[in-house]
């Protein structure tokens, strides 16, 4: 990789343009802290860009179908295409279940899919997903796998489980930087007039109201899985409309509280407050809290993210995963009288061709690509597949040789930008423990566009450098000598990187619709339930496995 | 005394004080900023080339030198004789004192090059130019030798530096209001105006004095009006040392970590009792207490065969080898084969460890920020208990049950939480007033009994009334110090907020 960006160029009308298109990014105020394409010789720190697999991805979408001879078959009860969370969770499913037959294909080389992490000399880092909060009795299956990662340490009275310090959010949990202090908490405090405090608490009533919602049967409006929570029409109804909407419908106008929550439904959907549905803007703020007047339950995360959940469900099932294997093909047969399913693919690296003849196949990707994939959708796409829309993000680690100073409050695990449209960073190092000396910093960025399209297409016109530049840049706001200290800036560009919960999405037709078995072909991905959390993905993934298991055995205990 | 002498004896004066602001400013900045030979020569540069911008300015005065000459005076009186008081406050923010600093040094400096380009041309009515020339930079300079002889030796340990600053504005302030009779004839009209203004000036400053002298224990001014023996800023802390007649004191961010005058007894405390209880230490580990002192009692053991010492900053634990007094308080400490030095962050040294230790020594700075905090946590304490040997006992430095109870009986409920049997103790130590401490093992022990008996301090009666906590002192409930809440680090902010 070279990292000679604005060094080797001479500084023409086309790196102007170029320092227009990063000023973009970067909203009015940040602009001034790029410096990387001025006539200044900072150069960058080197630095890789991460996958995902484009190229690869692009050939099969552009028409990639390699033949494979039919004798040469390899049979298996069942495939699991996509080693990601919900893939991962299938395969466990399957295994616990005793059913050992079966093959996991992943496009990529590592598993885990966005929950995927990465290593440094100092730490290792997430290159998406971070965190999970504590899972509750609600969800057994969840807090199974959680224990035996080991994160518990006892019940608490209610009889939920007790997250050991270690493996909570270290203290302070976040931070916000505005102009030129940084400030305790996400929410502006600082400054608020008596007007933004009144809206602030109306606001937190309302959502208490909605944690102490049940429906007739008992239900939570909000739950986890979302599956779980009730599906009454006043519930449904907050899916019609944006949290914008939601907000100017009872005059929450505070700019600072909007602020609050419009950075959440970036934070969690990758989308603007109106663009996300109401129903999932208040996702977020009701779900953690298990019981009207209850603490949130913590989060859950580790240096590494969720790598460190990728890591355990990968180590049950490794002997079934084929890494680097992407499946081009997935063709639904009768053979005398038998449905099977041909799942055909190619390796990354040899571009080896391979193929299965599976019983049932688990799809444990997300939905867009069922129409480059299951040969009768490339023939006649379902008219729901288009309705799903992903967002991208680009997220960045920054490897420094110091703790970044701060003026104000002190570093904490997440730290956040207000006048920035990225998200901030979370301080990997420090919730290692690491207060000094080298530390890494994990930089997100989501592409909130109104046509996802476009997200993606301005995701992908910039290169390595140019996302290095943006976040040194965004950080310099906050951190001066940012620059300096940066050893290497690696970066992931994520086109889809998670489902996207615009209005109408979640309780509208498509998403039930996608949730249907296609003849021996069981859906089980997070974006079947319209937000991109990882418990969702697990309880998909379990979800489709069940489905099988049923299939094959006639009945299964649930552990959903 | 004719008007020449007069005018002579203020030559002197001026002198002095001119060179006691510079000295000033070099000091402060080499305090608070560190690196000592970089600020000293900014700082005497800057002033230097100030002086000459004042002398250059003063050609452009024509006429009423003498009132001129008093206005400076007077302003040289209350810039320079407040300079180290504001200083002290702007100290608040590095980049914010760095600037207060140059422009108190410009403004001192230009006025001070004002002074003697006036008075010259004054005097100039009643001397020659070759005995004026002669007998004005004699004073200059004898004013400048009293004066850097004076600020070590008597000002900085006996006044310190706030009050050698307005001490010094007082005499700038009464040059010009005894000017105001020497140069009466000169003056013209408003000469009362301006004797009030001077009387008004001095007030300003003896009030500054006055208020100077109510700053007790613990304000930034007298933490650092002894003499400041040794400084350095390493990448984790600012080290300071300072000296008065009674022995030395080591300071860390500004917060006291020993006299040398009574750190026997914080240091007695802290070892003793543990290493009683254990009997026959062998393995010991020092978490902190990178000043050998700990050390030192512990190697009075014969029977320890390995010490194994972690501190953060290596200047903390190579200090005693750069500052020979600390090196005779700790009686060579590092030299002793049996110690072992790991500079690393003790939470994530622990980590990698797994050596079975029956001592173990925690003294680490109070708990003020995130990264002492979180030393203190059930977390740690429990990563510590996977080091322990069955029998091994830990004492751990808890800051003041008097001055701080929250914070001290947070510490030993917390390490209560992470399954230790605790004894709390307390101990008198002048510096800072009574300390505390806790004594843990993995099972409930008494009060240990057959103290070594060679101490300073030190025996079987006073460990006995250490455990005895008088009413002021009882247990109270607290919240668990957790890495996720940082309890103690809110608790000790806010009692030592109101402590001074």
């Amino acid at each position: 990789m070279g990292n000679n960006y604005g060094r080797s160029r001479s500084r023409s009308t086309q790196d102007i343009g170029r320092r227009d298109l990063l000023a973009s990014f970067l909203g009015a105020s940040g602009t001034v802290f790029l410096e990387g394409c001025q006539s200044r010789d900072t150069g960058l720190p080197p630095g890789e860009l991460v996958g995902p697999s484009v190229a690869l991805g692009h050939r099969i979408r552009d028409g990639l179908r390699p033949s494979f001879s039919e004798h040469d078959l390899q049979e298996t009860q069942v495939v699991i295409v996509g080693g990601g969370i919900a893939g991962l969770a299938a395969a466990r499913r399957l295994h616990n279940a005793g059913v050992e037959d079966f093959v996991v294909l992943e496009l990529e080389r590592e598993p885990g899919g966005t929950s995927r992490s990465g290593q440094s000399d100092v730490v290792a880092y997430p290159w998406g997903a971070h965190y999970v909060p504590a899972p509750t009795r609600e969800f057994p299956a969840l807090v199974r796998l959680f224990d035996e990662v080991g994160v518990f340490e006892g019940t608490d009275a209610a009889g939920d489980p007790v997250v050991a310090e270690q493996f909570r959010c270290r203290h302070p949990e976040e931070r916000v930087f505005y102009k030129g202090l940084w400030y305790e908490g996400l929410y502006l405090s600082s400054g608020a007039s008596v007007q933004d405090r009144h809206q602030m608490t109306r606001f937190q009533a309302e959502m208490d109201r909605w944690v102490a919602w049940r429906d007739g049967q008992g239900r939570r409006a909000f739950a986890v899985p979302m599956a779980a929570g009730s599906d009454e029409a006043a519930v449904r109804a907050l899916d019609m409309i944006s949290m914008a909407q939601w907000m100017d419908q009872r005059g929450f106008h505070s700019p600072r509280l909007r602020w609050w929550v419009d950075y959440a439904c970036r934070d969690d959907y990758g989308l603007r407050l109106e663009q996300t549905s109401a129903w999932a803007g208040i996702y977020y703020f009701c779900a953690r809290i298990p019981e009207a007047g209850a603490a949130a339950r913590p989060f859950v995360t580790w240096p590494e993210g969720n790598g460190r959940l990728v890591r355990h469900l990968y180590s049950g099932v490794q002997a079934q995963c084929l890494l680097g294997a992407a499946a081009t093909e997935v063709i639904p047969r009768e053979i005398e009288g038998k449905p099977v399913v041909d799942v055909l693919g190619v390796k990354a690296d040899s571009e080896q061709v391979f193929g299965y003849r599976a019983d049932r196949v688990i799809f444990a990707a997300p939905q867009f690509l069922s129409r480059y994939l299951i040969r009768d959708y490339r023939e006649q796409v379902p008219q729901y597949v288009s309705e799903f829309s992903y967002g991208a993000w680009a997220v960045a680690n920054l490897t420094l040789s110091e703790v970044p100073r701060s003026v104000g409050f002190p570093l904490a695990w997440d730290n956040v930008l207000y006048e920035s449209p990225s998200l901030g960073y979370v301080a990997t190092s420090y919730q290692r423990g690491l207060d000094y000396g080298p530390a890494v910093l994990t930089y997100y960025y989501p592409l909130c566009d109104d046509d996802s399209r476009t997200g993606r297409q301005r995701l992908l016109q910039l290169d390595r450098e140019e996302w290095a530049e943006i976040a040194l840049a965004d950080l310099g706001r906050a951190h001066e000598g940012i620059r300096e200290s940066a050893q290497r800036v690696d970066v992931m560009r994520w086109g889809h990187a998670m489902i996207q919960p615009r209005p109408g999405f979640v309780w509208g037709k498509a998403r039930q619709l996608a949730c249907q078995p296609f003849r021996s072909i069981h859906f089980g991905h997070s974006d079947l339930s319209g937000i991109a959390l990882f418990e969702e993905a697990f309880f998909q993934g379990t979800r489709a496995a069940e489905e099988v298991l049923v299939a094959l055995r006639g009945r299964v205990d649930s552990i959903l | 005394m004719s008007r020449t002498a007069i005018l002579f004896l203020n030559v002197f004066v001026i002198a002095t004080c001119g060179l006691i602001y510079e000295l000033l400013a070099g000091t402060l900045a080499s305090y608070l900023l560190g690196d000592s030979v970089t600020q000293f020569s900014t700082c005497i540069g800057v002033y230097l080339f100030a002086l000459g911008v004042g002398a250059w300015l003063s050609g452009f005065l024509e006429k009423s030198l003498s009132r001129y000459f008093i206005e400076v005076e007077l302003a040289v009186a209350l810039l320079g004789g407040f300079s180290a008081p504001l200083l002290f406050l702007s100290f608040a923010s590095l980049q914010f004192f760095t600037v207060v600093l140059y422009c108190m040094i410009l403004a001192i400096g230009t006025l001070v090059g004002l002074e003697l380009p006036l008075l010259m041309r004054i005097l100039r009515e009643d001397l020659d130019f070759k005995h004026l020339v002669s007998r004005v930079l004699t004073f200059d300079y004898v004013g400048c030798l009293l004066a850097s002889l004076l600020f070590p030796i008597f000002l900085v340990p006996d006044l310190g530096l706030v009050r050698t600053s307005l001490t010094f504005g007082i005499c700038n302030a009464i040059v010009g209001l005894w000017g105001t009779w020497v140069l009466q004839s000169s003056l013209g009209r408003g000469v009362v105006f301006l004797r009030v203004r001077g009387v008004l000036v001095i007030v300003l400053l003896v009030a500054g004095m006055i208020k100077a002298d109510q700053f007790t224990t613990w304000s930034e001014d007298q933490l650092y009006s002894d003499a400041v023996v040794y400084s350095s800023t390493s990448r984790y802390q600012r080290i300071v040392m300072t000296q008065r007649a009674n022995g030395f004191q080591l300071w860390l961010d500004g917060n006291l970590q020993f006299s040398s005058r009574d750190e026997y007894r914080y240091h007695e405390a802290l070892v003793h009792p543990a290493a009683t209880l254990v009997q026959q230490p062998q393995r010991v580990l020092v978490l902190g207490g990178g000043d050998g002192l700990a050390l030192r009692e512990i190697l009075k053991y014969d029977t320890v065969e390995h010490v194994t010492l972690v501190d953060l900053d290596p200047a903390m634990t190579g200090l005693s080898a750069r500052f020979p007094p600390l090196e005779d308080l700790n009686e060579g400490a590092f030299h002793d084969d049996r110690v072992e030095v790991i500079n690393a962050d003790a939470m994530i040294w622990m980590e990698g460890s797994w050596q079975p230790f029956d001592l173990v020594v925690i003294d680490f700075p109070d708990p003020n920020n995130f990264s002492l905090g979180k030393l203190y946590t059930r977390r740690f304490y429990r990563q510590l208990k996977s080091l322990l040997a069955k029998d091994a006992a830990v004492a751990i430095q808890c800051t003041s049950p008097l001055e701080a109870p929250r914070s001290f009986w947070c510490i030993v409920n917390t390490l209560e939480s992470a399954g230790f049997a605790v004894r709390p103790y307390r101990v008198s130590v002048p510096s800072f007033g009574v300390w505390g401490f806790a004594l843990a093992q993995l099972q409930p022990f008494e009060i240990p009994h057959g103290c070594r008996e060679d101490l300073d301090f030190l025996n079987d009666d006073v460990v006995e009334t250490m455990f005895k906590l008088p009413n002021d002192m009882l247990p109270l409930a607290t919240e668990i110090n957790r890495l996720d809440n940082q309890i103690l680090v809110s608790y000790y902010d806010r009692e030592w907020e109101i402590a001074r």
